[in-house]
């Protein structure tokens, strides 16, 4: 699997640290109750398809991705940097 | 059939042209009091306990391919109880007692190898470490030997023990743990329960469930029509998102690939199965004289049933450091399977929070050793209703409730597990 990074281009994924589906969105910790903290730690949608997450190119520039990747056959549609990322 | 020597002498004596097979290939009947979803080792086992323990034989096993063509062929087949936790230790016992006498229960030889199971530690941390499972273990009534450097290398000579960064100290040593062969489980617990009456139905993919006018599932809808069932269980390993989702839920899970490796095959050299504790490899040797060997999941969610080079190469630079000689093996073949990784890197034997239907999940990369006692608790959780003691940690909601069961402390996030 190569990734595209934003940054760097075409790099080996060995390259980057994965960390998961990008659709969780970490509530409000003010105003959350826990039971929306627990939906957002565990439950998973677990997708087979495309699919957004968060890849971390950490033996390159050193910045949080958001990878589009088919999980059923690792093709890669592309990929933004996180903090630019529709969320 | 019941195989037996005299089965075996009569079958010799007379060319072998009498054994029949070994199930029966049954077509779906339009009802059943229970239809397990999944026909991997723990659909089987299941379906084999609920007729044989239970007395529940109108019992159907759907499976979308070909039974054990998931991650009941896939596996390197270790077997072991050598758990630290106490919601998981009396399960992964139940299980080693129920391997142990398992190929008599279902008269098929099942090649139930109890050569040990050897964990290294390369560390005075590590040692305590395994000192405290090992203590565990005993206090639950499990077999768990620490050794010495001088304990590894009577067991092990061949191991790289001076190696600068990662001496070998010693290690933990299950001798009741070790190896079966997983084709040979599947098979037999299809045919033991085929026997009883159940139905296994291969080329049956399950797409949607049928459900009663208050929510509840009473049945499934399948690529061969639509079979009815008093009870719905779900045993698709890898798939257990993909297929409780058509039940509208959202899982405490991520499928994940896992590959494992096989080389040429080889005198036998290794002693039962040794685990390297400074990187991920572990190793065993299969009755045909392969080297069997794996390493980490890949660590990305995949459902394509393959990985890719990194953790290959990982893999191979785990055994290099571990044993140099495995550098002359030649590479027979390699291979990926899904795991269906749960956040806390423990199973889920429950029921669904849906009426009718039930839930057997969250196996890791480590459920082959627990298909007997998987198999058996979620029987008795389908028959009975109520949960099986030793299961009775692996609940759905502990997630929510923060009664997490995280063997390895590693907190909620599937791949690290
Ligand atoms: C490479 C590798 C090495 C492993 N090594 C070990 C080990 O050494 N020790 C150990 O304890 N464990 C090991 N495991 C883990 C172990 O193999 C699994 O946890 C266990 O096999 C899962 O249970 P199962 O046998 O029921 O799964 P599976 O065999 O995967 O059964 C699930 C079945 O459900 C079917 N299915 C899916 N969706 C549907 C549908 N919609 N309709 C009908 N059927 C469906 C699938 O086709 C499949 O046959 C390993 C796994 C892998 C991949
Ligand atoms: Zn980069």
């Amino acid at each position: 699997m190569r990734i595209p990074c934003p940054y760097c281009g075409e790099r080996d994924a060995h390259e980057f640290v994965y960390r998961g589906d990008a659709a969780p969105q970490r509530p409000d910790g003010a105003e959350a109750n826990e039971a929306a903290f627990a939906d957002y730690v565990y439950p998973r949608a677990n997708v087979a398809g495309a699919m957004h997450e968060h890849w971390y190119h950490a033996q390159g520039c050193r910045t949080w991705i958001v990878v589009e990747r088919d999980t059923r056959s690792h093709a890669i549609a592309g990929a933004t940097l996180a903090r630019e990322a529709k969320r | 059939m019941r195989y037996s020597i005299f089965s075996l002498v009569r079958e010799a004596l007379s060319g072998h042209r009498g054994w029949g097979p070994a199930w029966r290939d049954a077509q779906p009947k339009p009802a059943y009091d229970v239809v397990i979803v999944g026909g991997g080792g723990h659909g089987l086992a299941t379906a084999h306990y609920l007729a044989k323990v239970f007395g529940i034989t109108n019992v159907a096993v759907v499976e979308k391919g070909w039974i054990g063509g998931g991650n009941a062929g896939r596996n390197t087949t270790i077997i072991r109880s050598n758990y630290l936790l106490p919601g998981n230790i009396p399960f992964y016992e139940l299980s080693m007692q129920l391997w142990e006498g398992l190929e008599q229960d279902l008269n098929y030889n099942a090649m139930v190898s109890q050569r040990g199971v050897l964990n290294l530690c390369h560390s005075d941390a590590q040692r305590d470490a395994y000192e405290r499972r090992g203590n565990a273990m005993r206090l639950h009534g499990v077999d768990a030997e620490l050794l010495d450097e001088e304990g590894v290398r009577r067991h092990a000579p061949f191991l790289n023990f001076d190696n600068a960064r990662f001496p070998i100290k010693g290690g933990l040593l299950q001798r009741r743990g070790g190896t079966a062969r997983h084709d040979a489980v599947n098979w037999g617990y299809a045919r033991a329960a085929s026997d009883r009456g159940v139905d296994i139905i291969q080329n049956c993919e399950v797409t949607g469930f049928l459900r009663g006018p208050d929510g509840a599932v009473i049945g499934v809808e399948t690529t061969r029509g639509t079979i009815r069932a008093g009870k719905v269980a779900l045993a698709v390993a890898g798939n257990s998102s993909r297929v409780a989702a058509m039940a509208g839920l959202r899982l405490p899970i991520e499928s994940h690939v896992l590959q494992a490796f096989v080389s040429e095959g080889l005198k036998p050299i290794i002693p039962g199965v040794i685990t390297f504790g400074a990187g991920h490899f572990y190793i065993s040797q299969s009755d045909k004289g392969g080297l069997v060997f794996g390493g980490d999941i890949d660590g990305y969610n995949s459902y394509a049933q393959r990985g890719n080079l990194p953790v290959v190469e990982d893999v191979c630079e785990g055994g290099m450091a571990l044993m140099p000689m495995i550098g002359r093996a030649r590479l027979l073949r390699s291979w990926g399977g899904i795991m269906d990784m749960t956040m806390d890197g423990s199973p889920i034997i429950d029921h669904a929070p849906v009426p009718g239907l039930y839930l057997n999940a969250g196996w890791c990369y480590g459920g082959f050793k627990a298909t007997p006692a998987s198999g058996w608790c979620f029987a008795h959780l389908i028959a009975r209703d109520a949960p099986h003691p030793a299961a009775a940690a692996y609940r759905l909601d502990r997630f929510a409730s923060g009664r997490v069961i995280d063997e390895k402390g590693m907190g909620a996030q599937a791949n690290l597990h």
